[in-house]
């Protein structure tokens, strides 16, 4: 899980010099390279992979002791990317630093007009509650001609290209266990 | 992707149609711009000047929805200057095979036509087999029934004049990238093509890439450093939930989702494809070895050679059915589900006509909406033109864990199969959605056992074990993914080795379909074996020089990074391209030296095989008869169209499209009303329907509000100036907008008639920023693609005019 930062720093701080040098007649890099060290001085690096388009850029997360994201940047040893990201893979440690971020169960009862944040518990266990009621009063063993189909007509599923590769096929098999036939995903749309 | 994305530095020629690589895979156009540096051509088709057009070398524009019409005429082009690459062409095509005498084209309609279906029988338009069921070929291209005769018929009505008057496209335009495209038809030059939405999101979406396919064949450019056919995926795991089986019509690994009228694992299993020509690998005849390991995976023990491994327990599709996102909308829209997850997925927005996706879901008694933040989906009941009072819908909105707070793969579109470690913790209460699908399986099925219910054997008998000191662990699902030996096995029939039971197999040339082995998906098998998790390896080691990485994370399948590669060397496997050996036969040693063979039989000018192993014929398709619309790209207009008449034929729309009806479908076309084409795309700054990224700071500032684009010429006959708000509409629903004037658009000529196009981004939501627009996609129509049903979100018919009142005020409802 150690890249050598140093390393990094000094070629990225040496590409940084020439632009420096040329437009002040002077080197600024040395400072340049002590101010970003010091934002992320102790910090423990994570190698992720960017959430959004396919290309699968590298990226270093920072933490801080504390386990706070501090920062995100392109992982320089990532033979895609190559330290490089987009608009977004840049920004993207704002997923983590947000207030917006869904923190709790939020429910919201049939023909009420707000939400209200529920326990884990209590959601998991009406949503099951709903699943085998929608299962039990749709459920068909055969079909019109008489053939086996142990099917599932009265729930849908959309979702999702955002999980990871073991999330999608356990989220398969768990749909497909409970006789789901619709399911679809973006990889349609 | 057949290539991944470092490849793009390999290519001499590279044709991005259909996407807009620059804008929406920036990082990727690094490769573009390597290749250019080299002194490649970099070629943009599109209806737009974006980002992308600015770096090209070649621009040209072309009428929203005429794709084919545009590559049609190319490959016209190559085979009247004889540009092709005979030696591909002849041995790894299929061009010499003969067609049967029933095939026929006739003004727009292949024969085998039901009116009344509105379907074909494709048996009319297969390929010629003799006594011993090997197709039939003519190796000197001369027969006329031979596919390459078949081929330059169809495609001998592309004139220049032609496809100019269908795609607006002027013909020295079209001779520019005809002939810059067809220069890479030798050994020693390489063409790449890069599509993403343009190209799918239509109702010819599969034909289109066909096309681009039968060019690349007629070139040599597939399996090869620098070719191939690539899309540029959307999301970051979109290559991997669909291998992993998220869709109606498959199961993990490609294998198709059983349906009623296979009622045993043996009749499963005669749909095996088949081939009687031993030169044909055939690859997919391995098939029931892989259903049964999946079948072991999803029931363990409970998975029996005397129960069909659990077989029956799978639901199963109506012989006809189609499941898929359009249809299941439909249904929802008619009141069919009581239930639905939109997990990690915000329909609301992303759905074609979201209006009847949004009313549909009032029509729910229970939604369960996992996501990062709350959006439009989650809070459909408190939406524009929604009262809440009205609606029964209960909602369960559940937080979830982003990428960096979670640890799990991801699938980038070359395939490559990315570890993710775990960075921070999730906010608050929020959980991974693995943590989440495990603990709720527990839930029902607890309820299960305690109540009984409908047929619960699938139930109470699904595998569910991926624990670790009482925690969910992702390693263990990665594991199963991968499989293993359930058995001891003393002499394996591939390598007469001993494998001890619980061990990991190797890879899934090791998977058995007599319930030995357990895999959760084939084409995954070597990800996670007992040398460890090869999706989590970092050795930048570069053997060929040709950028393959192969020590670098893993790609499936096996690993190798071209797929097709034995395409690239000659009859004696020499690399046909010494400049770029992707491949290469050391004969002395009988093996392959380089990517991961195609696999590892010799040569074919020795006892070899084809090329192209998971065709049942071995070679690349230029006639195709395996689609639902025609064995050759044909064009046909968009569903919504500016022209009363296909220029091509007397069939205007593709004749097999399912039109749905009535209700909130409502179709235009040629109607003044909508006079114009009107398009949908992304920007770098935002992503999908901007859960992602409308939330953040940064990127919200930087592209704050939906905008719609227009050409100057438009603007002066609409009196719309930059920067007024406009509504834009359809017979479906309107949006607000800024108006961008911009001479990147321009209008079309389409035979003599000025036709204008317009454009918007379909990140935005009502939801958030207030003021911030609405979803495009409450302008496009419900129609797909007949092979995939892929949405035409990229050609439909609008109006813009000047919004003339005021904005409604906050909080106001409109």
């Amino acid at each position: 899980m150690n890249i050598t930062r140093r390393t990094f720093l000094k070629v990225s701080g040496a590409t940084a010099a020439g632009a420096v040098v040329s437009s002040l007649g002077f080197d600024l890099s040395p400072a340049e390279v002590y101010a970003q060290e010091l934002r992320i001085k102790g910090a423990k690096e994570t190698y992720t992979i960017c959430c959004y388009c396919s290309v699968g850029c590298g990226i270093i997360v920072h933490t801080d002791s504390k386990g706070k994201v501090i920062n995100a940047e392109g992982d320089p040893d990532h033979p895609i990317n190559e330290g490089a990201l987009c608009a977004k893979g840049a920004a993207s440690y704002q997923i983590a630093v947000n207030e917006n971020r869904l923190k709790k169960v939020r429910y919201r009862a049939p023909y009420s007009t707000e939400w209200k944040e529920v326990s884990w518990d209590w959601a998991l266990e009406k949503i099951a509650a709903n699943i085998k009621k929608s299962r039990d009063e749709s459920f068909s063993a055969t079909n019109a001609d008489g053939k086996v189909i142990n099917r599932t007509k009265g729930i849908a599923s959309v979702g999702s290209a955002a999980l990871d590769n073991e999330e999608c096929w356990l989220y398969q098999k768990f749909l497909r266990s409970l006789g789901l036939v619709y399911i679809e995903h973006q990889a349609r749309i | 992707m057949t290539n991944h994305y470092i490849d793009f530095r390999n290519a001499d020629v590279i044709l991005n149609m259909g996407g807009n690589v620059a804008e929406n895979h920036p990082v990727s156009f690094k490769w573009i711009q390597a290749a250019k540096d080299r002194g490649a051509t970099f070629i943009h088709v599109d209806p737009r000047f974006t980002r992308t057009s600015s770096k090209a070398d070649i621009f040209v524009r072309l009428r929203s929805g005429t794709d084919i019409a545009f590559l049609g005429g190319m490959i016209k082009y190559i085979l009247d200057n004889n540009l092709y690459d005979e030696f591909y062409v002849k041995n790894y095509t299929n061009a010499s095979f003969i067609v049967n005498p029933r095939y026929n084209f006739d003004d727009g309609l292949f024969s085998g036509y039901n009116p009344t279906l509105r379907a074909y029988d494709p048996s009319f338009w297969a390929l010629e087999k003799d006594e011993k069921g090997i197709p039939k070929r003519d190796m000197t291209l001369q027969d006329p029934r031979c596919v390459f005769q078949i081929l330059k018929k169809h495609y001998s009505r592309y004139t220049l004049q032609k496809v100019t008057e269908i795609t607006g496209t002027p013909e020295q335009d079209l001779e520019k990238v005809y002939k810059a495209y067809a220069s890479t038809g030798t050994p020693d030059r390489a063409g790449t093509v890069l599509y993403a939405m343009g190209w799918t999101q239509h109702t010819v979406g599969v034909q289109n890439i066909r096309a681009m396919s039968i060019v690349q064949s007629l070139l040599g450019n597939m399996g090869i450093a620098g070719g191939g056919v690539n899309a540029l995926r959307g999301e970051s795991n979109v290559q991997g939930s669909t291998d992993h089986g998220l869709l109606f019509h498959i199961l993990p690994g490609y294998l198709p989702t059983p349906r009623a009228q296979w009622a045993s694992l043996a009749d499963y299993n005669k749909t095996t494809p088949v081939s009687k020509d031993p030169r044909s690998v055939n690859w997919w005849k391995n098939r029931p070895k892989y259903v049964a390991s999946f079948l072991k995976s999803m029931f363990g023990e409970n998975a029996k050679k005397e129960n069909d491994f659990g077989y029956a327990w799978l639901p199963k599709l109506d012989p006809d059915q189609d499941a898929s996102w359009l249809n299941l909308f439909d249904e929802m829209y008619k009141g069919t589900f009581s239930g639905f997850f939109a997990w990690g997925m915000n329909p609301a927005c992303s759905s074609a006509h979201a209006g009847k996706a949004r009313e549909a879901m009032t029509r729910l008694d229970w939604l369960v909406n996992v996501n990062l933040f709350d959006n439009e989906t989650g809070s459909f009941w408190k939406g524009p033109g929604m009262d809440p009072k009205k609606i029964k819908t209960e909602v369960f909105q559940l937080p979830c864990a982003a990428f960096l707070e979670k640890e799990g793969s991801i699938s980038n579109s070359g395939r490559w199969m990315q570890w993710r470690y775990k960075a921070a913790n999730p906010p608050g209460e929020a959980r991974p959605d693995g943590e989440i699908i495990y603990e709720l399986f527990k839930k029902v099925r607890a309820l299960y056992q305690k109540e009984g219910g409908a047929f619960p054997v699938p139930i109470l008998n699904l595998k569910w074990d991926y624990e670790t000191n009482g925690h969910f662990d992702i390693h263990k699902v990665a594991k199963e993914i991968n499989g293993y030996f359930l058995e001891d096995i003393p002499e394996h029939p591939v390598d007469k080795k001993p494998y001890k039971k619980g061990t990991l197999v190797p890879n899934f040339v090791y998977l058995l379909d007599d319930g030995r082995t357990s895999c959760g998906n084939w084409l995954y098998s070597q990800s996670y074996t007992e040398a460890g998790n090869m999706a989590a390896r970092r050795k930048k080691s570069d053997p060929t020089g040709l950028g393959l990485y192969p020590e670098w994370s893993w790609c499936w399948p096996l690993n190798r990074r071209i797929i097709y590669n034995r395409a690239s060397v000659d009859l004696e496997g020499n690399p046909r391209d010494p400049k770029r050996p992707l491949l290469r036969w050391d004969a002395a040693a009988k093996r392959w030296i380089g990517d991961v063979p195609d696999n590892a039989v010799p040569p074919m000018g020795t006892e070899g095989a084809y090329p192209f192993i998971m065709k049942p014929d071995g070679v690349a398709s230029l006639f195709g008869p395996g689609l639902k619309d025609g064995p050759l790209p044909e064009h046909y207009e968009p569903l919504e169209c500016p022209i009363e008449k296909n220029l091509m034929s007397n069939q205007r729309i593709n004749p097999v499209i399912k039109v749905f009806e009535g209700g909130p479908d409502k179709f235009l076309t040629c109607d003044p009303r909508y006079p114009f084409v009107c398009t949908t795309y992304r920007v770098t700054e935002h992503w999908q329907t901007g859960v992602l990224t409308r939330w953040l700071p940064w990127l919200i500032e930087a592209e704050p509000q939906l905008f719609c684009e227009m050409s100057v010429e438009l603007a002066k006959l609409r009196e719309i100036k930059n920067g007024d708000r406009v509504v834009v509409s359809t017979p479906r629903g309107k949006v607000e907008a800024v108006a961008i004037v911009t001479p990147r658009l321009k209008p079309f000529n389409i035979a003599g008639q000025t036709i204008h196009l317009i454009g918007l981004p379909w990140h935005y939501g009502w939801l958030h920023p207030k003021g911030g627009g609405e979803s495009a996609n409450l302008l496009t129509p419900t129609i797909g693609d007949p092979n995939t049903m892929i949405p035409e979100s990229k050609a439909f018919m609008a109006n813009v005019a000047k919004l003339t009142k005021e904005p409604p005020k906050k909080g106001a409802k409109s």
